[in-house]
């Protein structure tokens, strides 16, 4: 990994590093990589991805339920944390020209 | 009275005999948080709010409809979002944040009404603070800076759960509620010499808790015993059809084993736990564990043998590498849980940017602190094209032979017993500046979120500095109510878990 490598995943993630933020992090992101590299010493032929422990146990289907609207208009109480809105929309820079 | 010193079976005894009301408890803890604000343990308290809610608890104890918990006072971590107290993850990209609507644990230990039918009718003191996110073992990474351990000012209370923790310790809550991806109710509660429950994966609603790992959250009790975790965990628990992986058969009392000998029908009452086999993995005490904590450990072990259980050794051999398999997984579902915060529907907004792009990149930037940013740079990374086989996949496989290696040796024992963390709390600071060296502190707690099975952390002893040690128990999934009646046999034959700091009037 280098700087270019943290720039691209840093923008790739939405975050901007300074080039000594980027020079600061690259690094502890090294050393954490060197860390994860000892995975590659196991074994995993033939072996499942495990997304998540119930998986293990049994097959979870995915809980579905009839298509029926179940929830009352709570519009304006979810708007409340807008940081911009107007007449119940979400308001954020023109996209389109 | 000190109420803080009471445990919450005891208290609901005193409701229910008219002896105190919820309002004079409520009150009386609500003084002890603004006598205790030097611990930084809360985040948000709104007396207003929570005398609110005692007297709608008072006026259900006097037409008798009280329910075990009603009237008792509970703190909540701040990755729960809470109607009326701000829910921030101790985050400022979340500062001043109102929640719509409460999170399900929230709903099912609050006060009942129409919308929340089954509400335990526990009072709502406040939002404590955590790791942002509930990233970090220390609570250093609070936007809202550290908590103190009640035990010694100057050491970390553990992390993330680590306002939970101290405001327990502190006496400023009875209990609090936790959540634990990889240690994060287990570690503090030993820090700060609580008891604390992980259930099994699927066992607690993960609805409205703001996600960091979805497949390794859960979220659990911190309190001063097994028999006040036991209570609060069969009210926090249920099947929600709101969490996908909540399970159906989620609710049960998880107390119905506490008084009970281990083998059915058997009597003795020196041997209650007579029939049990505990497992010690030796790769729990190998190289890196402090000799204190082995000690006392081992020391719970023969305490635990006295009581009638067998011990025996047993083998975890992927331990070192559930590490590197939790420092890919969970910031790889970090960095995807986490782009939902953009500055568009809720959440920090920069001030100046110049289009849309701009304002995502610079609210976030501006948003999220430094462990966070670090944790989604990782994630980006191993979930990179042409990176994803090589970490993501390779540490969901590994994930895989770790559930297994934990089937292997629920063989040859019903519960394992273990170190929390390899030492007592430590200082502040002094691990803060080299993440890898903080994260190497998880190693004995990964294993069981990836595994998904329940453990717990019991106090069992103190170190040289007077600080609290932990052990650790792990069951097989769903057995949660056999590691409560063990820490609950070892609790009425010692006595750790009450001890108090010293600092603490």
């Amino acid at each position: 990994m280098n700087l270019d490598d943290v720039q691209r995943i840093a923008h790739l993630s939405r975050l901007e590093l300074s080039q000594a933020e980027a020079e600061a992090v690259l690094p502890q992101l090294q050393a954490i990589f060197s860390l994860v590299e000892e995975m590659q010493a196991v074994d995993t032929s033939g072996l499942e991805p495990l997304a998540h422990p119930i998986l293990f146990l049994r097959n979870l289907a995915q809980p579905l339920r009839f298509d029926e609207v179940s929830e009352s208009d709570h519009r304006e109480e979810n708007m409340k944390s807008a940081p911009a809105q107007l007449e119940g929309y979400f308001l954020v820079p023109r996209v389109i020209e | 009275m000190s109420w803080h010193n009471t445990s919450i079976s005891l208290m609901a005894k005193a409701l229910a005999a008219k002896e105190v009301s919820s309002t004079e408890l409520t009150q009386y803890f609500l003084d002890r948080i603004e006598a205790g604000k030097q611990w930084n343990a809360y985040l948000d308290v709104n007396a207003h709010l929570s005398l609110e809610q005692s007297s709608k608890a008072d006026k259900l104890i006097s037409a008798g409809k009280a329910g075990k918990l009603t009237g008792i006072p509970v703190a909540h971590k701040d990755v729960f979002v809470t109607r009326g107290w701000k829910s921030t993850a101790a985050s400022k990209i979340l500062a001043g944040y109102q929640s719509p609507f409460d999170a399900t644990v929230v709903a099912n230990l609050g006060i009942p009404d129409e919308s929340n039918p089954h509400g335990a009718g526990m009072v709502c003191l406040g939002k404590t603070n955590m790791d942002e996110f509930a990233m970090g073992s220390s609570n250093e990474n609070s936007a809202y800076g550290p908590v103190l351990n009640p035990w010694n000012p100057a050491h970390v209370a553990g992390g993330s759960s680590g306002g939970s923790a101290a405001a327990v310790a502190a006496g400023l809550a009875p209990i609090a509620t936790g959540t634990d991806t990889g240690g994060s109710i287990r570690q503090p509660s030993a820090f700060c010499g609580l008891t604390g429950i992980k259930p099994s994966y699927g066992r607690v609603s993960r609805y409205g808790m703001i996600a960091y790992a979805s497949s390794l959250d859960q979220a659990g009790p911190m309190g001063k015993s097994a028999e006040d975790c036991a209570l609060v965990l069969s009210a926090m628990s249920s099947h929600d059809q709101r969490d996908s992986t909540s399970l159906a058969d989620s609710g049960e009392d998880y107390g119905r084993y506490l008084n009970q000998n281990w083998q059915e029908g058997s009597t003795n009452s020196a041997k209650p736990l007579e029939g049990l086999r505990i497992g010690l993995p030796k790769e729990f005490f190998a190289e890196g564990l402090a000799s204190d904590v082995a000690k006392s450990v081992t020391e719970a072990g023969k305490t635990l043998e006295s009581l009638g259980a067998k011990l025996v050794e047993v083998s975890l051999p992927k331990t070192k590498l559930s590490i590197p398999v939790y420092y890919v997984l969970a910031p790889a579902e970090a960095s995807s849980n986490l782009s939902r915060f953009d500055g568009v529907r809720y959440g920090h907004r920069a001030s100046e940017y110049k289009d849309l792009g701009d304002m995502y990149q610079k609210s976030r930037t501006e948003g999220f602190g430094a462990e966070v940013k670090r944790r989604i740079l990782i994630g980006t990374y191993v979930l990179c094209h042409g990176y994803y086989d090589a970490y993501y996949l390779q540490a969901q496989k590994i994930r895989r032979i770790i559930a297994a290696d934990f089937q292997a040796a629920f063989k040859e024992c019903d519960v394992i017993l273990g170190p929390v963390a390899p030492d007592v709390a430590w200082r502040l600071g002094e691990k803060s500046k080299d993440p890898v060296q903080m994260y190497l502190e998880d190693i004995y707690t990964l294993s069981t979120n990836l595994a998904g099975l329940p453990a717990m952390s019991a106090p069992c002893g103190f170190n040289t500095n007077s600080l609290p040690i932990g052990m650790q128990l792990i069951g097989n999934y769903f057995t949660e109510a056999r590691l409560l009646q063990v820490a609950h046999q070892y609790q009425r034959a010692t006595d750790w878990h009450l001890r108090q700091a010293s600092g603490v009037a």
